[in-house]
C-alpha cells in the first residue's frame, strides 16, 4: 500500500513537473510572430508521416540512420510495457496484463529483443562520440553542456534498457522458482541468458525485481523531466516541427508584405497601404521578430550537426555554423522568455540575438545554398533565421560592405549587379559569329 | 520584343537573357549558343533587349527585401504589358526567382530553365543526341543551387548529357547533396569572410577528385566561380567548362 501511495506521488509530480516546463517552451515559442502554416493539410500529415515517422532523412546516413530506428523504434514500443508498469504501480497488481497469455509472451519477447537493438544503438552512438570522436560532433558550438547532454542521454537510456532485462532476468527466475505471486508468464529471449549471472535465493531476487523496477519506473519519469531542457526534447517536437515545415520550393523566400504594402504606395500613389503596425521591425534583430515556426525549429534541434558539416561556408572554414545559428536562437530565447515571464512584454535587457549570440560575419557568410535545410533530418530551416537577420541588417540599419551597397546601387540606377549600361544589354546579339 | 510587337507578331516564349548572359563576355557565348538552339529548332522567341532589368535575386538574397520587390514590380508590368505567358532562361536565379517569387507579386508565367527546354527537345528528337566531339570524354555535372535543391531539377541537364555517349561521372558531392560554387546569396557581389579556403577551389577539388575532362554546368555564375577554380589550379590546358547549352549546340553542329 505505501508503495502504490509512494508510486502514485512519484507519477504525480513527475507529470505536474512536465506539463510546467513544456508550458514554459511553449509560451516562448508563442513570442514568435504568427504565420499561417495551415494549408494543405494532407501534405502536412504525409511529411509528417514520411519524415518524421518514417525517418526517411535519417537513413541518408546509414550507419547513424538504422542505430537511431533501433533506438526510436526500441522507445516508442517498451512504451507499451510502460503502461503496465504505471498500472501495476497505481494498483499494486503484478504484471496485469499477464492474463493476454500467448499474445503477453510474444509482447513481451519482442520488448526483450527491441531493448538488446536499442542497446546496440546506443554503444554505437556512444562509440561515434567517445572513441571515433566524429568531426560532425565538435565545432565551436558544442560546448561542455551540448556534448555532456548528448552523453546522459545515452547513458540514461543504457541503464534503463539494462534496468528493464535484469528485472526480467530476476522475475523469470522467480518464475521458475514458482516463487509467490511470480507465475509464469511472458517469454524471455534476451534476459534468459542473465539468469545464471543472478544470485539463487529468491529474496534477494525479490529485491533485485523490485530495485530495477522502480529504477526503471522512476527514471523514466526523471528522463521525462528532462527532456525539456535537453536536445531530446526533439523526440515529441520533431512531429509538430515536420508537419508545419516549409512545402514550397526551397529556392523560394517568402515576399515580406510589409515591404510590399510600401512598394505598391510608391508605385502607385493612390495606393493606401492599411496602417503599419508600429512595432514591426524588417527582418529580425531578437528572437521575438522571427516567426514561431523558426523558434519551434530552435527547440527541436538535435544538434546532430548533418546541417553545418554540409555547409559551404563551414567546410572552408568561416566561422557560420547553421547547427550554431539554431543553438543560438534556443539559448536567446530560453533568457528572453525568462525575462519576459518576469517583467513582461516589453522586457528589454540590452541584448539581442543578432550581434550578442550570432555575428554579422556569421550571417553575410552564408551562399543560401540552401545545403542545410536539405541536410536537416527533421526539416529545420537555418537560412530563413540567416536571411531574416540580413534583412535587419540591411533595411533598418544599412549596416552592409561598401561592395554589396555598390551592387544595390547599380540595381537600382542599371537594373544589373554591375555597372553597365542598359543600352548594352542586347551587346551580345550584335557582334553575331 | 518591342520590334516583334510592332510587326504584329507574338513570340512562342520569351528567352529571359538575365544580368551574367547579357553582360559577362564568358556567359554571352552560352546566350549565343541558346539562341543558336531556339532559331535552329524553329522556336519563335523573343528577348526583351534593353527593357530587360535585374530580377532582383541578388538585392533580395542579400536582404534587400525593398529593391527586390521594387525590380520585380517593374519587371512585371513589363511582362504584362507584352502578354508574355512562357518564359525560358539560361540562368536559375533568373528562373527561381520568376517562377517562384514573382507569382506572390501577381506576376504569373510558366516558368523553365533552358536545360529543361533542351531535355524536352531531345526527347521530341528535334535536336541531335549523338555525341560528336564528346564520345567517351569524362564529363561531370555541377548542380546549381538554385536548380538543384531550390528547384528539384536534377535529370533535365543529365539528360542531355547521357545522349552523348559520353563518360559521365558524378562527383562525390551531387544532386541534393551536390555542393555550392560559392556565388549564390550575393556571395558574388562580395569579398569572401575569412576562412582556410575558397568555396569554389573546395568544388575543384571534388572535380580533381573524379578527374572529369569536362565540367558541364547550367549557371553563369557557377560558370564563373568554376573557372576561377579551373584557373586557381592552373588546370585550363586539361580542364573545360562548359554550359549544357553550348555542349547542345555543339553537338549539334551549331
Ligand atoms: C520518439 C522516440 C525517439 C527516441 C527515443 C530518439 C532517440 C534519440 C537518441 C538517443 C539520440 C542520440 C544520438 C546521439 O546523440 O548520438 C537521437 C538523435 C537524433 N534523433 Fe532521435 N529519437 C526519437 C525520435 C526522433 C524522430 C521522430 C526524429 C525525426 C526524424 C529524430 C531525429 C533525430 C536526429 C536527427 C538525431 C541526431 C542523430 C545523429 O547524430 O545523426 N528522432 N535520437
Ligand atoms: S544555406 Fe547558408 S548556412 Fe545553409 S548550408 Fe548553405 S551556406 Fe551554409
Ligand atoms: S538543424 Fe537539423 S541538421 Fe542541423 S543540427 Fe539541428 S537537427 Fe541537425
Amino acid at each position: 500500500m505505501i508503495a502504490q501511495l509512494i508510486f502514485m506521488l512519484a507519477f504525480g509530480l513527475a507529470v505536474v513537473f512536465f506539463t510546467i516546463q513544456v508550458k514554459k517552451i511553449i509560451r516562448n515559442i508563442n513570442l514568435g510572430k504568427d504565420l499561417h502554416r495551415k494549408d494543405q493539410p494532407a501534405k502536412r500529415w504525409a511529411v509528417m508521416a514520411k519524415v518524421a515517422l518514417g525517418q526517411s532523412k535519417m537513413v541518408v546516413r546509414p550507419v547513424a540512420g538504422i542505430m537511431h530506428i533501433f533506438v526510436y523504434v526500441g522507445f516508442v514500443i517498451i512504451n507499451l510495457e510502460v503502461l503496465e508498469i504505471i498500472i501495476d504501480g497505481i494498483f499494486g497488481t503484478h504484471r496485469i496484463f499477464s492474463f493476454l497469455g500467448g499474445f503477453y509472451s510474444f509482447l513481451i519477447a519482442s520488448f526483450e529483443i527491441l531493448a538488446l537493438l536499442v542497446l546496440v544503438g546506443v554503444f554505437v552512438f556512444l562509440a561515434r562520440r567517445l572513441v571515433l570522436g566524429l568531426k560532425r560532433f565538435s565545432g565551436v558550438e558544442m560546448t561542455n553542456w551540448p556534448k555532456s547532454d548528448a552523453i546522459y542521454i545515452l547513458i540514461i537510456e543504457v541503464l534503463l534498457m539494462s534496468a528493464f532485462l535484469t528485472m526480467n532476468a530476476a522475475d523469470y527466475k522467480l518464475q521458475l522458482l514458482g516463487y509467490g505471486h511470480y507465475v509464469l508468464a511472458g517469454s524471455f529471449p534476451v534476459s534468459q541468458f542473465l539468469v545464471n549471472l543472478l544470485p539463487a535465493d529468491a529474496s534477494n531476487l525479490v529485491m533485485i525485481e523490485r530495485s530495477c523496477w522502480w529504477f526503471h519506473i522512476i527514471g523514466i519519469l526523471a528522463f521525462l523531466n528532462y527532456l525539456p531542457i535537453s536536445k531530446h526534447f526533439h523526440i515529441i517536437l520533431a512531429f509538430p516541427n515536420t508537419w508545419f515545415s516549409n512545402l514550397n520550393p526551397k529556392g523560394q523566400f517568402n515576399n515580406m508584405e510589409s515591404v510590399n504594402n510600401e512598394v505598391k504606395a510608391m508605385l502607385d500613389p493612390s495606393f493606401l497601404p492599411p496602417p503599419a503596425d508600429t512595432n514591426s521591425k524588417f527582418g529580425a534583430k531578437d528572437v521575438k521578430d522571427l516567426n514561431w515556426v523558426q523558434l519551434m525549429n530552435a527547440y527541436t534541434c538535435t544538434e546532430c550537426g548533418r546541417c553545418t558539416s554540409v555547409c559551404p561556408a563551414n567546410i572552408t572554414g568561416k566561422l557560420l555554423s547553421p547547427r550554431k545559428i539554431m543553438m543560438d536562437t534556443r539559448d536567446r530565447l530560453d533568457e528572453y522568455g525568462k525575462g519576459v515571464a518576469k517583467q513582461g512584454k516589453d522586457f528589454d535587457d540590452g541584448k539581442s540575438l543578432l550581434d550578442n549570440y550570432v555575428s554579422r560575419e556569421e550571417i553575410w557568410a552564408c551562399t543560401s545554398c540552401n545545403a542545410c535545410v536539405e541536410a536537416c533530418p527533421i526539416a529545420i530551416d537555418p537560412l530563413s533565421i540567416i536571411m531574416d537577420l540580413r534583412r535587419y541588417a540591411v533595411m533598418e540599419e544599412s549596416n552592409v560592405t561598401a561592395s554589396l551597397n555598390a551592387m544595390f546601387s547599380n540595381v537600382e540606377n542599371n537594373g544589373a549587379p554591375w555597372k553597365y549600361s542598359p543600352a548594352d544589354r542586347l551587346n551580345w546579339a550584335k557582334e553575331d559569329s | 520584343m518591342a520590334e516583334m510587337v510592332a510587326q504584329g507578331e507574338k513570340p512562342e516564349i520569351l528567352f529571359w537573357v538575365g544580368c551574367a548572359g547579357s553582360y559577362d563576355e564568358r556567359a554571352q557565348r552560352i546566350t549565343k549558343a541558346f539562341a543558336k538552339i531556339l532559331n535552329h529548332v524553329a522556336i519563335k522567341f523573343a528577348v526583351l533587349g534593353t527593357e530587360e532589368s535585374c530580377t532582383g535575386d541578388p538585392a533580395k538574397r542579400a536582404g534587400n527585401e525593398f529593391l527586390f520587390q521594387m525590380q520585380a514590380m517593374t519587371n512585371i508590368q513589363v511582362l504584362d504589358g507584352y502578354e508574355i505567358k512562357k518564359i525560358v532562361t539560361a540562368c536559375p536565379h533568373c528562373f527561381n526567382t520568376i517562377k517562384n517569387e514573382y507569382p506572390g507579386l501577381g506576376g504569373n508565367y510558366e516558368v523553365i530553365h533552358h536545360t529543361q527546354l533542351i531535355q524536352d527537345l531531345i526527347n521530341e528528337g528535334k535536336l541531335k543526341a549523338e555525341g560528336g566531339e564528346f564520345k567517351g570524354k569524362k564529363i561531370t555535372f555541377h548542380d546549381p543551387c538554385y536548380l538543384g535543391r531550390g528547384n528539384d531539377v536534377y535529370e533535365a541537364p543529365r539528360r542531355a548529357l547521357e545522349v552523348l555517349d559520353a563518360d559521365l561521372v558524378e562527383m562525390k558531392r551531387c544532386k541534393s547533396n551536390g555542393l555550392c560554387c560559392g556565388a549564390g546569396g550575393a556571395q558574388m557581389f562580395k569579398e569572401p569572410e575569412k576562412g582556410k579556403k575558397d568555396i569554389n577551389v573546395e568544388r575543384m577539388e571534388d572535380v580533381l577528385e573524379a578527374k572529369a575532362e569536362i565540367v558541364a554546368t547550367g549557371c553563369p555564375f557557377c560558370m564563373t566561380m568554376i573557372n576561377d577554380g579551373v584557373k586557381h589550379f592552373e588546370k585550363e590546358q586539361e580542364i573545360q567548362v562548359l554550359d549544357i547549352a553550348e555542349i547542345t549546340a555543339k553537338v549539334n553542329g551549331l
